[in-house]
């Protein structure tokens, strides 16, 4: 009989699990789900030495372990400390986990632009699901934010550095699924900045990923820039033979069209699979694609909000007690207005609208 | 007078050099470790002499490689921090630059009582002109069988090298220096793992800083029994203050942590007292990154017992009533120095040095500053006071390495013990442009709090 392995308990939030040796305190937590999950924006479980720089998933350890049961001096980031036998986990229920993590999204807000009205992330962006979630309603910060210009890396890529928050996802995804790096941090500080050093272009098959890894509206694709907001579109699960990825990815579409392709998301936004640049980029027509249908979208968020399936339409009753007759109107606004004429045409009419520009309506005495 | 272990050769002319050293007994050590102990004893030499280490955190030094992870095949690491930029600190520079062979012969015994065959000198980039001294000196140690292969016949190897850091402040972060020593950004790991596990090319390594590693040297000499015999309690040995400031004799000294801290500033021997008949207004004893306290409870503790200058003395009270030993920068304010600007200008220079690689430290140290400059210029409100409290509150103890809490921590002592200062900055904005808010209450005795009966 195989030796069975010994498995860690752990109590996160006073719930306990059991997860093999090794594992995150985050890892741990989302094993567990709902709730007690907390926030990451920098920790992506693809990418190999990502996370512990965002400081959003700070945890209070209450109990070391079974064997050295101190509490941990400091908050601990969930996301790069591993669990120990009978290690106990505070996350919503410590108030000085809350506090602290409601300082980070306030650290992480204060130099974001908010600019989400015009921002292509907006709808499916974790910085606005944490800050809803964990944010104050107005910022203490008074003076001006940083800027940057916006820079093309390459022909389907635009970085906007003014959104980062630096969790350094795209670094690790350059670094790790390309083989030659040109991706990195320039400067220090609040000064610092994502780049590739005299504006080289990134040129491989994969480097489109840096776009689904982004948290924010930093990196965004180039090809559906301000096509359309992604609540108006309809996510599709689709795939095609590809000889470079897996080939399998979510169309975003609005009737035929389709507007972007990304790899397919999990709960926690983290890529299934990473895709090639021929797929993400290139393949913009439903016939590239076999469509498998509508895509999972969390009831939360404001993607599902188009509720394009099993959709109701309101049972018409006026026709039915009216007996089949069309409701009368009290009165023809057409009849009576000087200027709502169907005839003109505002959009046609040089300069503002004079009332030469309107016929006399003779209906009116 | 106290005793002195490591600048007690200082004075003599040429000790730079090699012979001149040897022949004041340098080496000599070196030639006791190698020869006649183990370095399971010199390690044990160092743990029984309760050296601490002097970078700043005052760690136990023989702990910290007694930790030391000893995998067979890998091979071990040894990296003396000479990154030395802390405001206010300027003990290492002094060492290096004086006794260069004392620091060589510190390193060897070091490196032998861990194993390492190959060790590095990661010096500060501004201290241009160190690295030639060092190198000349790696070199005439070379000469004469100190380095290289079988020192002395005992078959021990050792390399020193010196790499210069390009001036960032971060890489004195023990991880940030590993980094960059690797020829990478010089940004904080995350720990675990520690360096003592997976350091230097994921091997195992001990950063140690110079003065510590240079300490190794009189603790072999005299014994670690003779060692633990000075100073107070668990403050063992001497220490270099690199004093600063409104004092008449500003300069590197070396105390023997017995004497307090008002002596250290009043006596001839030490500061020499304040020029020109001004009073003490305040003091951060180890270093920008540590508390800043004013005249009184720098020379009493609350307690009403006059503070030594010890780990534990300067420590008293915790961060409420105390401050740190830190590094040994002593830093002395008179009565015209202005708090409010004194604390801008550290807050600017830790907005300059923050890394950038996590969140609390990269955008509050930039707040703290802003809000600073505000107050400064006479542009400040109340509630901007609180709001400093805040930011500080919630970038320590929450970020990467230690840089967050260093930054955080002058703002919190500046308005734990001069918030009147702050305040009267905010009332009277024109009047804080053109004077200083002065001595005012900084001095005054302060009540002692009976002990309650038990």
């Amino acid at each position: 009989m195989a030796e069975e392995k010994k498995l860690f308990k752990v109590k996160i939030d006073n719930i306990t699990v059991e997860v093999e040796p090794g594992t995150t305190i985050l890892n741990a937590a989302r094993k567990i789900g709902g709730e007690v999950v907390p926030p990451a924006m920098c920790y992506y479980s693809k990418l190999q030495g990502s996370g512990g720089k965002c400081r959003t998933c700070l945890v209070k350890v209450t109990k070391g372990s079974e064997a050295d049961p101190r509490p941990m001096p400091k908050l601990v980031a969930s996301c790069r400390t591993t669990v120990m036998d009978g290690m106990e986990v505070a996350n919503i229920t410590s108030p000085e986990v809350q506090d602290a993590r409601k300082g980070i999204v306030e650290f992480l807000l204060l130099n974001h632009p908010l600019d989400c009205p015009v921002c292509d992330q907006a709808g499916e962006c974790d910085l606005q699901d944490l800050s809803y979630e964990h944010g104050v309603s107005a910022t203490r910060y008074e003076f001006k934010r940083r800027t940057f210009d916006k820079i093309d890396i390459g022909d389907h890529i635009k970085l906007h550095m003014t959104r980062c928050i630096l969790c350094y996802r795209c670094v690790f995804t350059a670094d790790q699924l390309t083989n030659k790096r040109e991706h990195g941090v320039l400067n220090r500080g609040e000064a610092s900045e994502i780049g590739t050093y005299i504006q080289q272009s990134l040129d491989n098959d994969f480097i489109g990923n840096v776009i689904d890894v982004c948290p924010v509206g930093a990196l965004t694709d180039r090809t559906a820039r301000f096509k359309n907001r992604v609540w108006f579109l309809k996510p599709v699960d689709a795939h095609r033979n590809c000889d470079k990825c897996c080939g399998k990815t979510v169309l975003w579409m609005r009737g035929d069209e389709v507007f972007r392709v990304t790899a397919r998301k999990d709960k926690y936004g983290e890529v299934e699979e990473f895709i090639c640049d021929t797929c993400r980029f290139d393949k913009k027509s439903a016939a590239d694609w076999v469509i498998e249908g509508p895509r999972a979208i969390s009831r939360h968020s404001v993607i599902s909000q188009g509720h394009y399936v099993g959709v109701h339409k309101p049972h018409e009753t006026i026709a039915k007690v009216m007996d089949g007759r069309s409701p009368k109107l009290l009165m023809d606004i057409h009849s009576i207005s000087e200027v709502n004429q169907p005839a003109v045409d505002l959009s046609k009419i040089d300069g503002p609208a004079h009332s030469n520009d309107f016929p006399k309506n003779n209906s009116v005495q | 007078m106290g005793r002195k272990l490591l600048l007690d050769k200082a004075h003599i002319e040429g000790i730079r050099y090699y012979d001149v050293y040897r022949k004041n007994g340098g080496y000599a050590a070196a030639e006791k470790a190698l020869k006649s102990m183990s370095p399971d004893l010199v390690t044990e030499e160092v743990k029984k002499s309760g050296l601490r280490g002097r970078g700043g955190a005052g760690f136990p030094t023989g702990l910290k490689w007694s930790f030391l992870a000893k995998p067979e095949g890998v091979p071990r690491y040894l990296v003396c921090n000479a990154d030395e930029s802390e405001p206010g600190t300027f003990k290492d520079r002094y060492l290096m630059e004086f006794l260069p062979h004392l620091l060589i012969e510190g390193l060897l015994i070091s490196s032998f009582a861990l194993g390492a065959n190959r060790t590095y000198i990661y010096i500060r980039g501004e201290y241009a002109w160190i690295p030639d001294i060092l190198e000349e000196a790696i070199r005439e140690a070379h000469k004469n069988g100190w380095l290289g292969k079988n020192i002395q016949g005992t078959g021990f190897d050792l390399e020193i090298y010196v790499q210069r850091g390009a001036g960032a402040y971060i890489c004195g972060e023990e991880t940030a220096l590993i980094e960059s020593l690797e020829g990478k950004r010089g940004n904080p790991r995350i720990k675990p793992p520690f360096p003592a596990v997976k350091g230097l090319w994921q091997c195992p390594t001990v950063v140690n800083n110079v003065e510590t590693l240079a300490a190794v040297v009189p603790i072999i000499n005299i014994g670690g029994d003779e060692y633990v015999k000075i100073g107070i309690g668990k403050s063992t040995g001497t220490k270099l203050i690199s004093a600063c400031g409104n004092i008449n004799k500003p300069g590197v000294y070396e105390i023997d942590m017995t004497i307090s801290v008002e002596e250290f500033i009043y006596s001839d021997e030490y500061c020499g007292g304040i020029p020109n008949g001004k009073r003490l207004k305040a003091c951060i004893p180890g270093g920008s990154s540590v508390p800043i306290l004013p005249a009184n409870l720098l020379l009493k503790t609350a307690k009403g017992e006059p503070r030594m200058m010890t780990y534990e003395s300067l420590n008293d009270g915790g961060f409420a009533t105390g401050s740190m030993m830190g590094s040994g920068g002593f830093i002395v304010f008179d009565e015209d120095q202005c708090v409010v600007r004194h604390t801008l200008s550290l807050a600017r220079f830790y907005h300059h040095e923050s890394c950038g690689q996590c969140s609390p430290c990269r955008e509050g140290t930039g707040w703290m500053e802003r809000v600073l400059k505000n107050i400064e210029n006479g542009k400040g409100k109340m509630s901007d006071i609180d709001l400093l409290w805040d930011i500080q509150r919630k970038i320590e103890g929450n970020t990467i390495c230690p840089l967050g809490d260093a930054a955080a921590w002058p703002v919190a002592a500046a308005i734990r013990h001069f918030r009147d200062e702050f305040e009267w900055h905010v009332r009277n904005p024109e009047e804080a442009l053109k004077r200083n808010f002065g001595l005012a209450h900084y001095a005054d005795p302060l009540p002692v709090v009976a002990a309650a009966a038990v």
